[in-house]
């Protein structure tokens, strides 16, 4: 094996590994300070930030030879025998030079920039730069420019790392931000009439590691120290990003990218981004109802538990729409509930929004078409309960519309939790034909044609208000955490079924998890703790036939 | 060496000569002769060989071994290999380039074609500064003269090679002559040096294997095919037997003169010239009867010579013993002793703030840092502090100390740094003198409103 040597610490790495010095020093434990360099853009090495001495091991002496001068470290290959010095007084002052001449059209205006507390130019002066104030700094503030609908960049603030520039090129391939002007004069900006607006625009707000580009979606909305983190999974689409959910006191206030190489590695898309407003709408059901004369009464959940069950069994035959919105051990709870009500019930995917066609970048991200997080996943559910067909389908939305059509089932039963109050995903047409039934769930996070006409009305809970497991697109299992406390006197799906089930406890979502690991060969890989990038389904599928 | 007195100009030949930049002239002066003779008689390999044996190092300014750079080109690549002739001349003093362009054009041709042969490119460019209308008229006409003659395009006089000779103008950037700056350019994109690896002759242009050479290389080169290499070694300074990474200076080489002499202009001169010579033989020495108080060897990059430095001779090795970058491009600049030294940085400071691309951080802040600091000094609120600060930001900016990615920062740094340390008598004075109550203080600064330069 390759061995590294980072401040005489010996590391070794994979034989066929290319990484750099600061991916190599990451691996023992040691942070080169970096601007410019992603890794998932191109290296332009222009920051000088990690500059480094290395030098290199003769493997039959052990001499070593250093390179005379300092090299930047994310440019700089490693082998093996390589020698890489970061704690040398050279280092440490090429470093604090670099703050210095960074700090000079810096604005220093850290208490008005909402960067502030996660600011690589704070961080990294406060560790690596001078006390000592050398450079006459006149105090200003920073310009602020529009650079697109959802984007405003503080021109002063910019450091010329040129990640975001590089990111529209090469990532969206939209291209829309370029550098003007020269020397220290120069700036971040678009060409006239061409905004930055792309799909994917919101993560060079991510990418700068100061306070220049803002998202005009989170600008002043909340000190970064304030916020707490969960990690959680984008239910935008069927690609499944992993996320960080950002929240205080209940409140979400940004997601964020959370890099995961099997997936999303370092993006996702605006639409996911700001794909949380929905938790936060003031039309959100909130409160359980049982249908009376006129509209609505609420009734307690721990009533609700005994009457849900006694209507739904005095209706008849029962058939279950298990959203693709609920997480699989939601799912596998709502099925083995059902099938506890009515043995024979009708068990069938719920709606599946899309949306025309996938959509992708030339820096290999994908947008999908099917809106929804978790087909597959349910999919997986629905088929231990015997419910696929010969070719391996399973029941889906039209399937359940034509039993009810057909007066095949009196009770129904359907979730939904599409993030979308504007449009109902069911339109007062496909509502109208639930009519018949006798007894209608509605399970959903807004109202809509088909809630209006059901017997029972539960409000659903978002995708930051749960936890448990989602599939995406590629049979990538992730678990993920709740962020926040759903809206007073909402229970989330798990714990309804949890307690309808007569489970003992508080709702646990890891052992019905190892439950269904158990029971099924495609789902088997579930079993125990995933690790927070999730794990490939068809690995294990591989590995059992 | 040969005898500076006897030298007779062999690169500027064509210069005070009538039509002298026409192909008629030119073959009557033996011109092309020498292309025909080598694409019929010699392989690629054999061209490189001469050029390697010939000892020309580029005139570009880094001096490099124009014969070695080309067999840093990959071996049997499947093409295109492009070469590039760098026509970008912005060096400050410089103007060697368009007196060959202006004058002699063929001379540039014949050695890019010879050049492109030894490369095997079919493809060459001609990267132009924007400034110089006068040289894409010479250049244009003489490359539509060679067309028509067969020099240029298939088949050259029916040798089986071929190659396009395209004239690019570049949109005036001195960071264009930087060879990776000059590739980007030429790709259409923004002139920023690219890092290092690849070098230019693995992945260049358009991600192919690219040479970029020097104007007056090309003209060395059509004059080596045509004199020989014995001649062309019989010029200048040979290499120091004492010192085996000193590959010599041979040849000859155009000295632009400048500033305070009586008689500025390009002349050619063995390489090895003193620049006191230089000043009193060609210039007529200092004008107006005064002394120099500063000479530049090549160019404002390479820094400053004080009046007991004139006696370096000025090939590739000289200035560096007196503390200059190096020869640079022969520029030689000529301050005369009534001028302020401060004066004088802070002009060049403000050249170098004022074309770094911007792309590092150390150049980019500290070309400007240091203008604005000697806006400050000349406003007389400079302290003495203001020195070691500027002499720090010259030692620690650029490639040699590995803070830049090209070496437009090392050309900012010497100057200041070799005017605080050959000047800094003058400099104290100076603030001393312009700020008398303040000069000793060392609290931070408060910076002046506006800064009038750039």
């Amino acid at each position: 094996m390759p061995t590294v040597i980072v401040d005489g610490q010996e590391i070794e790495i994979g034989a066929d590994e290319r990484l750099n010095c600061i991916e190599a020093a990451r691996r023992a434990g040691v942070e080169i300070p970096h601007y410019c360099w992603h890794p998932g853009l191109s290296v332009v090495a222009s920051c000088r930030m990690c500059l480094i001495q290395a030098g290199s091991r003769n493997p039959e002496t052990g001499e070593v030879a250093m390179i005379p001068k300092l090299v930047p470290g994310c440019q700089t290959p490693v082998k093996d025998g390589t020698v890489i010095v970061t704690n040398s007084e050279a280092v440490k002052e090429s470093r604090a030079r670099v703050e210095e001449a960074l700090l000079i059209d810096h604005p220093i205006d850290c208490p008005i920039c909402d960067k502030a507390g996660e600011c690589l130019l704070q961080d990294y002066h406060f560790e690596h730069g001078q006390s000592e104030r050398r450079a006459d700094i006149q105090p200003f503030h920073s310009r602020r420019r529009d650079v697109g609908p959802t984007v405003t960049l503080f021109v002063d603030r910019c450091i010329m790392c040129t990640r975001c520039v590089r990111f529209t090129r090469e990532v969206s391939g939209t291209a829309e931000l370029m550098v003007s002007a020269r020397g220290a004069k120069e700036e971040i900006d678009t060409f006239p009439g061409f905004p930055l607006d792309n799909k994917l625009a919101g993560n060079v707000v991510d990418l700068c590691p100061v306070g220049a580009l803002g998202d005009k979606d989170f600008l002043y909305q909340q000190r970064v120290w304030f916020l707490k983190k969960s990690e959680n999974v984008c239910g935008g689409c069927s690609a499944g990003c992993s996320l960080v959910t950002e929240h205080n006191q209940d409140t979400v206030y940004r997601l964020k990218p959370r890099e995961n190489p099997h997936v999303n590695k370092w993006w996702i898309c605006d639409e996911g981004r700001y794909g949380w407003h929905h938790l936060h709408d003031e039309s959100r059901l909130v409160t359980p109802g049982r249908r009376a004369a006129d509209g609505f009464d609420d009734v307690e959940w721990a009533d609700l538990i005994t009457r849900l069950r006694d209507d739904l069994k005095a209706a008849g035959r029962l058939a279950v729409a298990v959203s693709p919105q609920l997480t699989v051990e939601e799912a596998w709870m709502l099925c083995a509930l059902a099938r506890s009500i009515d043995p024979e019930a009708f068990l069938a995917l719920g709606y599946v929004p899309t949306t025309g066609d996938d959509e992708s970048f030339p820096g290999g991200f994908t947008i999908r078409g099917e809106k929804a997080p978790n087909r597959r996943g349910v999919e997986a559910v629905l088929g231990m309960f015997g419910t696929a067909e010969t070719d391996g389908k399973v029941p889906g939305w039209t399937d359940l519309l034509a039993q009810v059509q057909a007066g095949k089932v009196q009770a129904a039963w359907i979730t939904a939790g599409h993030p979308t109050p504007e449009t109902s995903w069911c339109d007062e047409e496909t509502a109208a034909q639930f009519d018949s039934l006798d007894c209608l769930v509605v399970q959903d996070l807004f109202d809509s044609p088909l809630a209006a006409r059901a017997t029972w009305r539960l409000p659903a809970a978002g995708f930051a208000e749960r936890s448990g497991t989602w599939v995406n697109c590629g049979q990538h299992a992730q678990c993920f955490e709740q962020a926040i406390r759903p809206p007073a006197g909402v229970w989330p799906e798990g714990r309804l079924y949890w307690n309808m089930l007569g489970r003992q406890g508080l709702y646990d979502p890891h052992g019905v998890r190892q439950q269904i690991a158990e029971g099924s060969a495609t789902l088997a890989a579930l079993a125990g703790n995933l690790p927070a990038t999730g794990v490939d389904l068809r690995l294990q599928q591989l590995a059992a036939t | 060496m040969t005898n500076t007195e006897s030298f007779e100009p062999v690169l500027l030949e064509a210069v005070g000569i009538e039509n002298g930049g026409t192909l008629e002239q030119y073959r009557s002066r033996g011109g092309y002769a020498p292309l025909e003779k080598l694409l019929a008689e010699k392989q690629p390999a054999d061209v490189v060989e001469m050029v390697k044996s010939s000892g020309l190092r580029g005139r570009g300014g880094a001096g490099f071994m124009t014969g070695v750079k080309w067999t840093f080109l990959p071996k049997d690549h499947p093409g295109p290999v492009y070469f590039c002739v760098n026509a970008d001349e912005s060096e400050p003093g410089t103007f060697n380039n368009r007196i060959l362009m202006e004058d002699d054009p063929h001379q540039i041709l014949e050695g890019t074609i010879i050049s492109a042969f030894a490369t095997r490119a079919s493809t060459a460019y001609i990267y132009l500064r924007y400034e110089y209308p006068q040289s894409w008229n010479s250049l244009q006409a003489a490359i539509d003269e060679a067309y028509a003659a067969g020099y240029l395009g298939q088949n050259i006089r029916g040798s089986g090679f071929s190659l396009d000779i395209y004239l690019h103008r570049g949109a005036a950037a001195y960071i264009c002559g930087e060879e990776t700056g000059l590739i980007e350019s030429l790709e259409g994109k923004r002139a920023w040096p690219r890092i290092k690896p690849p070098f230019p002759a693995i992945e260049g242009a358009f991600h192919k294997p690219t040479v970029v050479n020097n104007i007056e290389t090309m003209a060395c080169v059509a004059q080596i095919a045509r004199r020989g290499v014995e001649w062309f070694r019989s010029i200048g300074i040979p290499a120091d037997p004492n010192n085996p990474r000193d590959p010599g200076s041979y040849g000859p080489k155009l000295y632009c003169l400048s500033g305070h002499v009586e008689k500025p202009g390009c002349y050619e001169a063995p390489l090895g010239i003193t620049a006191r010579e230089l000043i009193d033989r060609f210039g007529g020495g200092v004008w107006k009867g005064r002394r120099a108080k500063a000479v530049i060897p090549g160019g404002i990059s390479m820094g400053v010579m004080t009046e007991n430095e004139l006696d370096t001779p000025l090939d590739f090795a000289g200035p560096g013993r007196v503390g200059c970058l190096g020869l640079g491009t022969a520029a030689v600049v000529v301050v005369d002793e009534t001028v302020s030294i401060v004066d004088f940085l802070h002009n060049s400071c403000r050249f170098f703030a004022h074309e770094s691309c911007g792309q590092c951080t150390p150049c980019r802040e500290g070309t400007s840092w240091s203008l604005r600091m000697l806006e400050r000094i000349r406003a007389g609120k400079g302290r003495l502090k203001d020195l070691d600060l500027l002499a720090e930001i010259g030692s620690t900016m650029g490639m040699m100390p590995g803070s830049t990615i090209c070496g437009l920062a090392d050309g900012a740094a010497w100057p200041i740094k070799n005017c605080i340390a050959k000047f800094r008598d003058e400099f104290e004075e100076y603030i001393k003198q312009t700020n008398p109550t303040g000069y000793m203080e060392t609290d931070p600064v408060p910076a002046l409103p506006i800064v009038t330069a750039h």
